[in-house]
């Protein structure tokens, strides 16, 4: 398998990059502050997630949009060899992928593991907390690799793009929400509320994990809608099946835009 | 043998290849001139797959391009700039090539050897010369045998004493019966290393013959003043 070579030395190459492990290193120092100052319960794991929610689709879809800008020339010269152009897309975007979701989860586990959550009765939810951020990382990946291709000679655009995105979802998302509450609270707003968090990929992340820990309070306005409107584990597969489909579009976009792509 | 029947790219609005008609036999060493930004970059990277067509037809040994790759496999090409993965090293980057090519190297160790490349392989890419990575450039595209060589202004950075190597193993290879296309703006290079001339222009081919034959049209006068005059009766 070709990829697998491709993804064997991308691999190699991003580990040598050093920045990869100071990446993980961020989680393993933050998620042990985050323990000790907020003791081993769910706080913990919530403030984990608040700050994985907040980080991992910024580092995922910036680096995915650069990672692909600076690997020009070699997509170049690996495509002037008898290589098809679906795999050397997976081996880039898992050659990235990996070692990201890699270096977040061991970051994260080693610590949560040495203050003893993963064994105890919360282990389901500080899986589920890694399991999310994995697919975060694959999801946006994905975009940046979409932005990236579809911006390739202005990496400006591609770069300004993926940050607006990312402010979008990740920051303004939930007050441009509360700003439709307070425009049309006369009206029955649970379905059209229900079908834009749909459209937020961190949002859906972060219901799922209200819901998983049942901390309504902390719901905002779209969790407690799903929560009231699906029960918790209908509204988790809901939620989740949504996911999926944020990891599919952008990728089965992003190989056909590389497909045709001339280089 | 490379045919390309009417082959059309633009990009945007810009037409870059008008209609390029071109039939290169096995074992012609041809050489492309033409003057900057007139589709010789393209064209070479549309018979690699790497621009696709608007339309038209490509074959390289009979088999017609369509997005397959397996073809590839009797092409070597050394690109314009010679940029690579930056932290790797020469060696790292030859094992890689060849394990994405899955083919024996089996000039490695010569090409290596003529460019004095041994002090270099240990060394990442990014602090290697200009010259010394384009003489790694021309050693991916040589060192796995391959029937057609694609050699875009190969020598453009190399210093008079590799470009001198580099010319006598494109000679040798030129006798080996490969097939040969190399642009250059240097006529010199053009008529000491190819038989045959195609000039493009404007994304069309203006001359496609002998060498000689334009030469001796040109009524004896040297091949660089024999493009020139082709130019400028262009009105480039």
């Amino acid at each position: 398998m070709k990829t697998l070579k491709i993804l064997e030395y991308e691999w190699k190459d991003l580990f040598r990059g050093k920045w990869i492990i100071g990446y993980g290193l961020i989680y393993l120092l933050l998620t042990d502050a985050l323990i000790r100052f907020g003791g081993s319960g769910p706080k913990a794991l919530l403030s984990l997630t608040n700050v994985m929610l907040l980080f991992i689709p910024l580092i995922s879809m910036v680096y995915g949009v650069l990672y692909l800008y600076q690997a020009r020339e070699f997509v170049e010269l690996l495509l002037a060899q008898p290589l098809d152009r679906k795999s050397l897309f997976w081996g880039l975007y898992g050659g990235l992928s990996i070692p990201l979701i890699l270096s977040y989860v061991v970051g994260a586990a080693i610590p949560l593991g040495s203050h003893g959550i993963l064994l105890s009765a919360d282990a389901g939810s500080a899986l589920m907390v890694l399991g999310l951020g994995a697919a975060l990382t694959l999801i946006f990946i994905g975009l940046g690799f979409l932005l990236g291709l579809s911006f390739y000679e202005d990496r400006i655009k591609g770069l300004g793009f993926s940050l607006v995105i990312w402010l979008f979802l990740a920051v303004l998302y939930d007050g441009f929400i509360l700003f439709i509450v307070y425009i049309l609270g006369d009206y029955p707003l649970e379905k059209p509320i229900l079908a834009i968090s749909m459209l937020n990929p961190i949002d859906l992340a972060r219901i799922i994990v209200l819901l998983k820990f049942e901390v309504s309070a902390l719901m905002g306005y779209t969790g407690a809608v799903f929560n009231r409107f699906f029960g918790s584990w209908v509204g988790m597969a809901v939620a989740f099946g949504f996911i999926l489909l944020w990891l599919a579009i952008p990728l089965w976009r992003g190989v056909k835009v590389f497909a045709k792509k001339d280089f | 043998m490379i045919k390309i029947e009417d082959l059309q790219k633009s990009f945007g609005k810009k037409g870059v290849l008008n209609g390029i008609n071109l039939d290169i036999p096995r074992g012609q060493a041809t050489g492309i001139v033409g003057p900057n930004g007139s589709g010789k970059t393209t064209m070479i990277k549309t018979v690699l797959g790497l621009v696709k067509p608007d339309s038209g037809r490509i074959e390289v040994n009979g088999v017609k391009l369509n997005g397959n790759y397996a073809y590839r496999h009797q092409i070597g090409y050394m690109p314009q700039v010679a940029r690579y993965p930056e932290n790797m090293t020469v060696n790292e980057l030859l094992e890689f090539i060849k394990s994405v090519r899955g083919t024996e190297a089996i000039f490695e160790e010569k090409l290596v050897d003529h460019f004095g490349l041994d002090s270099e392989l240990e060394k990442p890419l990014r602090v290697l010369s200009g010259g010394n990575r384009q003489k790694v450039g021309a050693t991916l595209a040589m060192m796995f045998n391959p029937e057609i060589l694609i050699l875009d202004e190969p020598t453009a950075g190399l210093d008079p004493r590799a470009s001198t190597t580099f010319k006598e193993l494109v000679h040798e290879e030129k006798k080996n019966g490969k097939t040969v296309l190399l642009t250059s703006h240097i006529m010199s290079e053009i008529e000491e290393l190819t038989d045959h001339l195609i000039f493009i222009l404007d994304g069309k081919v203006r001359y496609n013959g002998p060498m000689q034959e334009l030469i001796s049209k040109s009524a004896g006068r040297k091949l660089e003043s024999a493009v020139a005059s082709m130019m400028e009766g262009a009105g480039v």
